[in-house]
């Protein structure tokens, strides 16, 4: 072994995206590589400015002390949200070249099929474990203390582990833009095509990694918010007072517990197959392939519904802010989010009906999978009779929710179609399929985790998102998804294979060209959210809301200013009722000063979580690059990081009474200074966070 | 407490009032991340079950397994866990910081002869040509047994940090949170050692 490949193992000029287009000049070879070249220089460019930025801005300091090393829950919340948009254009993008490739695809395109393969790959993966997780991460971890009355999660620091931990994996995603090429073995990345025999390269690798990484940083997250919503509610929060987002979280929490395992189980014995020669998923010597597909699915299915539940929580609370009453049905809803965690579980072999299971089997699970649609039915029920005689007012987040509820439920009838085992015999692994799951998750999960932006937004930052813009983004999203994936419903059922980068039948061209023009619509609704971003960011001080309730709504997060002091609440809430703050404001008791205040106890920042990010990153690129050196030194690192975290003892840091008096009397002022706005003039520069009593008085009635 | 409305309303092992008890809900945390881990070792033994036969011509459990060995390492791991009682009574009854160390440093000490054994049976593997390449059996076997002792391994770890903590600081609270949450492990992973002691060694002898 030489000193070069000691150093850098597999890592050569070969793993740089032009290096082929040089040496091979063909057509094909020198197209992708200009595609792959510009995507890694997106990525460098787009690190080396931010880094350029910082430096320039003199932020380092800040960025370390106010942010990375934070372990405030509603910073980790808005870094874990930072990741999901930042992951989100880029997946999207990729979503777009895809389109573009299939539009173009009638004999062959303008993309290689193993460049084809690494888009869906990374699009897959990034959109489920790095836009998707992150951001429902990010909404409960800023959102559930708050609304349960308590100033922290259970175990802070372990929060900021978890966000360095998904932070590590998606930079290992976006390195691998940039050196070697990314799995093309979709997002599932099923042996035995995974194993070291048919993808010899780092691709799987990072892939594994990359999963793994975020799959062990989930698992914590679920203890870390489960353990905080048993145990920290607000004196008299029994848990059928609890909002519904927050009974949400827990059941999300739950499935993460129970589901995440079975994830890092499969990745790591994959791992075990490619680097030491085992053989558990291989072809020969007694391998299982099946083993595989029923380890990653038992995690694949209750992860849908981690991914949707925290959405429908979003929803539960949206809808009843923005028509102007309580929520309909509470305990069935809580019934039914319990359900559906439950049957989640039951259901994973419909994944796989086509392989090989008896009849009885497969009917077993697709009767289990259609009984999934009877308490989601109930929810969409529920939303409906809240809507009902409401005073409805067409808020972003409520045109989402609207969205939502027609798309998903015309999504939830293609769930039903396909849980019948011999109709998904015919479209099994067909744009069928992909035009069913996207239907579930970006209606389901997407907009929900945009309404939640929308809605939280003034919560974490204390100014409204512009409301125009925000609306072209909606309109965009909503009719962009419906252009670009209601074409893939009929290629399906005309027999288009999914991850197919091109065809020789023309009559699909048609459908082809209408998902590519949904799929701009859908560039234009990111491109709206980010220009939203900026108007509102520039025109902050007109639409500001101190008083901290611009949208008149009901959970205990709304009953401080906005953005909360870095405690939460100035003394713990007492609830002796569901929706406690509109009951507080009803009974004139919100605005009022307590009898006393207390010293504060809140957690120190702690640079733990930053550490292991860098040592996760390291260890894993290491690993795959066979770079064992950086593996073994980054993998010490990390244990003397814990160790050394064990002997920290001066973790608490005491906010005096008298500032946090000061604090509250501050906020009392601007309190007193806000006009009450009614529900008209919601969106106008007026609504300073104080809701119009009158009119809530009358909704009561 | 019990029917006063402004009682913390979670699951308590003491009662607790305005006020959140540390300790429980650390240890709370422990137990449930337990659950979760335990759900690893259950989905590996599946694993293992379903691979046990497959041997692909080569060596299976009855050419492979040494029980006089593992029963010495039962035996080991079994009196660890007596030990590691002991320390958690010094530790309640305040016996002093030298007795909690004491026991913990027979723990450890049958830890490593547990750990020792376990290696050398790997090694003796190996040499009979059981090593984990060679068929899905014994991947799964190395898959499953190596992990409890990954976990054995970290326990003894944690245990060297603890008491080294214990000389710095003395026995305080995090410490003490430390005790008890490796105790807890600690003993999980005799009752995991339980389970692959009947299904892989009894099991596969049988």
């Amino acid at each position: 072994m030489t000193l070069t490949h000691f150093i850098f193992g597999r890592l050569g000029l070969h793993s740089l995206p032009f290096w082929a287009a040089v040496q091979h000049p063909t057509l094909e070879n020198i197209i992708n590589g200009v595609i792959a070249t510009g995507a890694a220089s997106l990525v460098v460019t787009g690190a080396l400015a931010t880094v350029g930025l910082i430096t320039y801005f003199g932020k380092w300091r800040y960025l370390w002390t106010e942010w990375l090393t934070s372990v405030d829950h509603k910073r980790i919340g808005i870094m874990y949200i930072v990741i999901a948009f930042v992951m989100l254009a880029r997946a999207l993008i990729e979503a777009v070249l895809m389109r573009t490739q299939q539009a173009f695809g009638l004999g062959g395109g303008f993309l290689s099929s193993e460049h084809f393969g690494e888009l869906f790959s990374t699009h897959g993966t990034i959109m489920i474990f790095f836009m998707a997780m992150p951001f429902l991460i990010g909404l409960i971890n800023f959102v559930m203390p708050q609304q349960i009355g308590t100033r922290d999660v259970s175990f802070p620091v372990m929060n900021s582990v978890s966000l360095g931990l998904t932070m590590a994996g998606a930079m290992l995603v976006m390195i691998s833009l940039v050196l070697g090429k990314f799995s093309t073995g979709g997002w599932s990345g099923y042996p035995p095509y995974t194993e070291i025999t048919f993808s010899p390269g780092v691709g799987p690798d990072y892939w594994i990694w990359a999963v793994s990484l975020s799959g062990i940083g989930t698992m914590m997250t679920g203890i870390n918010f489960a353990v905080t919503i048993y145990k920290r509610r607000a004196p008299g929060m029994t848990l059928m007072r609890m909002p519904l987002f927050t009974w949400t979280a827990l059941c999300t929490s739950i499935l993460m517990i129970f589901a995440m395992p079975p994830l890092t189980v499969a990745t790591v014995l994959l791992a075990l197959d490619r680097y030491l020669g085992f053989h558990f998923f291989t072809n020969g010597f007694g391998g299982n392939m099946m083993n595989y597909a029923n380890l990653f699915w038992l995690f694949g299915h209750p992860e849908v519904y981690i991914l949707i539940l925290p959405a429908f929580g979003v929803y539960s609370e949206v809808i009843p802010a923005f028509s102007g009453k309580r929520i309909y049905g509470y305990t069935s809803l809580v019934l039914a989010t319990m359900v559906i965690a439950l049957l989640s579980f039951v259901v994973w072999l419909h994944h796989f009906f086509t392989m090989g299971q008896s009849a009885a089997v497969n009917e077993t699970f697709g009767i289990a999978t259609m009984m999934i649609g009877i308490p989601t039915g109930v929810k969409i029920y529920d939303w409906m009779m809240t809507m009902y005689r409401g005073r409805i007012r067409f808020a972003v987040p409520m045109v989402y929710s609207l969205g939502f509820m027609m798309l998903f439920v015309i999504g939830g009838l293609s769930g039903i179609i396909l849980a019948n085992p011999s109709i998904d015999y015919q479209v099994h692994n067909t744009l069928f399929l992909v035009a069913h799951f996207h239907n579930m998750l970006i209606p389901g999960l997407l907009f929900g985790m945009l309404a939640g932006y929308h809605f939280w937004f003034p919560k974490a930052f204390g100014f409204r998102l512009n409301e125009r813009w925000g609306m072209a983004s909606a309109l965009c999203w909503i009719f962009g998804f419906m252009l670009a994936f209601f074409p893939l419903y009929v290629l399906g059922l005309l027999g288009f294979p999914r991850r197919t980068v091109a065809y020789y039948n023309p009559i699909y061209v048609p459908y082809m060209a209408v998902a590519l023009f949904g799929a701009l619509i859908i560039l234009t609704a990111l491109i709206c959210l980010v220009i939203q971003l900026v108007v509102s960011v520039m025109q902050r001080d007109q639409n500001r809301v101190p008083a901290g309730d611009p949208w008149n709504a009901s959970a205990l997060e709304w009953s401080v200013a906005a953005p909360a002091p870095d405690y939460n609440f100035p003394v713990l809430p007492e609830v002796t009722a569901r929706d406690a703050f509109m009951v507080a404001k009803e009974h004139g008791a919100a605005y009022r000063p307590p009898e006393r205040f207390t010293d504060i106890e809140v957690p120190k920042n702690s640079p733990l979580g930053m550490i292991l990010c860098v040592t996760g990153a390291l260890a894993t690129f290491g690993l795959v690059w066979h770079m064992w050196w950086l593996v073994a030194l980054a993998m010490l690192a990390t244990v003397a990081a814990v160790i050394w975290h064990g002997f920290v003892r001066d973790y608490e840091r005491i906010i005096p009474a008298d500032e946090v008096r000061e604090d509250y009397m501050r906020w009392l002022k601007a309190v007193a200074a806000a006009e009450p706005v009614s529900r008209n003039e919601e969106f106008a520069h007026e609504n300073a966070g104080l809701a119009d009593l009158h009119e809530t008085l009358e909704a009561a009635e | 407490m019990s029917g006063n409305t402004l009682d913390n309303p979670g699951f308590r092992l003491r009662a607790s009032y305005h006020h959140v008890n540390r300790e429980d809900e650390v240890n709370f945390g422990f137990w449930v991340f337990l659950m979760s881990d335990a759900i690893i070792f259950g989905l590996i033994f599946a694993t293992y079950a379903t691979m046990v036969g497959a041997t692909a011509g080569g060596p299976g459990p009855k050419r492979l397994f040494d029980i006089g060995s593992v029963a010495i390492q039962t035996g080991a791991l079994l009196l660890s866990s007596f030990a590691y009682g002991m320390a958690s009574l010094a530790l309640r009854y305040r016996s002093g910081r030298g007795k909690v160390i004491a026991w913990l440093l027979v723990t450890l000490l049958l830890g490593f002869v547990f750990l020792g054994f376990e290696v050398h049976d790997f090694l003796t593997m190996f040499a009979k040509g059981g090593s984990p390449d060679r068929s899905g059996f014994t991947s799964a076997f190395f898959g499953l047994v190596p992990l409890h002792g990954l976990h054995v391994t970290t326990g003894c770890i944690w245990m060297v940090v603890l008491i080294v903590q214990m000389l710095c600081y003395g026995i305080d609270d995090d410490v003490r949170l430390g005790i008890q949450r490796l105790a807890l492990f600690w003993h999980f992973l005799d009752i995991v050692w339980i389970a692959i002691f009947s299904l892989v060694y009894l099991g596969g002898l049988a």
